[in-house]
């Protein structure tokens, strides 16, 4: 099995440090908050969301709702690439039409994802406006999307791969860029889980 | 966004529950879970198949089913054809290879088939290059019905390991309950059988149920009671004196109901015959999850169209 060498690129501090700043400039560019709602995008941009209505709620003493969307029904590939992903629910409880809209997702990649996101929030009415925030931007666009609120601008190589692990989901907090050729942590960890379960 | 690990069928046709393991199975129900939220949307759209043909070849007459496929595609945004036997080349004494061929001709991605001849659609499967859904072949299988009627029972009692369903009324004419008696096996469920002598096909029992003739004793502590519509059309001679008979010894009353558990559900298939098999008060009470499974249908037809249509050209194909 390759070697584990990984970059480690943001650990829980930066992390921490760094939604703060984020939901500080959503606050700033969004002063009526009356309208506003977050929407997070399966998996791990849903705790981000949680994360950043959180720290809205400390600064502003205000509850801001968080949506939950699976854009796996709206993925453009969704009938070419063989096995689909396993379909979670989407669970957007309140009303979207005239709301602003802060889409959350950790990695702003290709941007197909983000255009699947559109399609599926259009779906449930007619937002004011969307606008969206990505802990990690590596580049490598497909699309002409860009984000609003970005936490951190990381370079990358085509061929690597930037994993973001959260408590919520992979219990710490990291975000790494795995090299090609190389194992990630995550795959050690399923691997090992795997292993475990075998024994 | 990191994708979810890749997950399917491991069968490229949905022909019946018997070949479905416990696993997909689980499979299935799930995916239906997330496809139910659809159905509440202002939008009751997804564009996951988009570009995609389903041909809805009904050789048989049927309503609800193809209505409920119909309406599946269409909410997952395929392009979808319905073909019914009345006013197409059948009547004209076309044979349903030839009929499906010509279809197939035309590159349809899946065919959802009824028919009244047992394994019509395992024909097809063999003799087609499209993924084929059965809907329904004669006194055989009924997959989508027994997965949402499982949709349901999971959905009211939260689980359906240790369930005990009661299945009652015309097992003979029946390809719900074959399905129904497999998916239940599979998942731990207990199933009793309860009908006329006249209409329970011989060797039921082999299936791993329980079956009496004395609806009662069926009934008795069931967490789920299912109905069988009496299929008159297809009983070739009297198999019981009369309908008021038949209501005496196998209607639903609400008297009956209350041998069951407290919380019990009451289910059946449709269309139902009031007075025969079941009783106003009953398909209308609280206890009556009828309209449910109809909903339900819906949202598990949906996922079995996605998930088959993941595994299109797969060399998993059975």
């Amino acid at each position: 099995m390759p070697a584990n060498n990984d970059a480690l690129v943001m650990d829980e501090v930066k992390i921490d440090r760094t939604l703060t700043r984020m939901a500080h400039e959503i606050l700033e560019k969004n002063r009526d908050l009356e309208d506003l709602v977050l929407v997070g995008i399966r998996t791990r941009g849903v705790p981000l969301a949680e994360r950043l209505a959180a720290r809205i709620k400390d600064i502003e003493k205000l509850e801001i709702p968080v949506g939950v969307l699976d854009i796996t029904l709206y993925r453009d590939d969704a009938t070419t690439v063989g096995p689909h992903a396993l379909l979670k629910a989407t669970l957007i409880h309140f009303p979207i039409d005239g709301k602003k809209i802060i889409l959350v997702d950790d990695v702003l990649f290709t941007g197909r994802t983000i255009r699947a996101a559109l399609d599926g929030i259009i779906d449930f009415g007619r937002p004011s406006s969307i606008q969206l925030a990505v802990l990690v931007d590596r580049g490598h666009r497909e699309l002409p999307i860009r984000a609003d609120y970005v936490g951190k601008n990381l370079p990358t190589a085509r061929d690597e791969t930037v994993e973001v692990h959260l408590k919520e989901e992979d219990g710490r907090d990291e975000v790494h860029i795995v090299r090609p050729g190389t194992t990630s942590r995550r795959t050690e960890e399923r691997a090992a889980e795997k292993e475990k379960k075998k024994a | 966004m990191t994708p979810e690990p890749g997950v399917r069928l491991r069968h490229r046709h949905l022909l019946g529950i018997e070949p479905l393991d416990a696993g997909e199975i689980g499979l299935i129900l799930d995916t239906a879970e997330s496809f139910l939220e659809i159905s509440t949307r202002p939008i009751k759209k997804v564009p996951t198949l988009r570009g995609r043909t389903i041909v809805n070849l009904f050789m048989e007459p049927s309503t609800r089913t193809r209505s409920s496929f119909e309406i599946a595609e269409k909410r997952l945004s395929a392009d979808s054809l319905n073909f019914s036997v009345s006013g197409s080349s059948v009547s004209k004494g076309e044979s349903l290879l030839d009929t499906a061929r010509n279809l197939e001709a035309m590159a349809p991605d899946m065919i959802v088939v009824r028919h009244s001849a047992a394994g019509a659609p395992h024909m097809l499967a063999r003799a087609c290059r499209s993924i084929i859904v059965n809907a329904g072949d004669g006194a055989h299988e009924h997959p989508t019905q027994a997965l949402l009627d499982a949709f349901t029972m999971r959905q009211k009692k939260g689980k359906l390991a240790g369930l005990k369903v009661a299945i009652v009324g015309d097992l003979l004419h029946s390809r719900v309950v074959r399905s129904n008696i497999f998916l239940l096996g599979k998942v731990g469920a207990e199933v009793h059988v309860s009908g006329p002598p006249t209409l329970i096909p011989p060797g039921l029992d082999r299936l791993g149920v329980k079956v009496v003739t004395r609806m009662e004793t069926a009934l008795e502590g069931a967490d789920v009671i299912m109905m069988l519509r009496v299929q008159r059309e297809r009983m070739v001679r009297g198999a019981f004196p009369s309908v008021r008979e038949y209501f005496n010894l196998y209607g639903l009353t609400e008297e009956r109901v209350r041998l069951a558990r407290k919380d019990v559900i009451v289910m059946h298939p449709g269309p139902i015959n009031r007075g025969v098999e079941i009783a106003a008060e009953v398909a209308d009470g609280p206890t009556s999850v009828i309209l449910d499974q109809v909903t339900n249908g819906v949202a598990v037809r949906m996922a079995v169209l996605y998930l088959l249509s993941g595994g299109a050209g797969s060399e998993l194909a059975s």
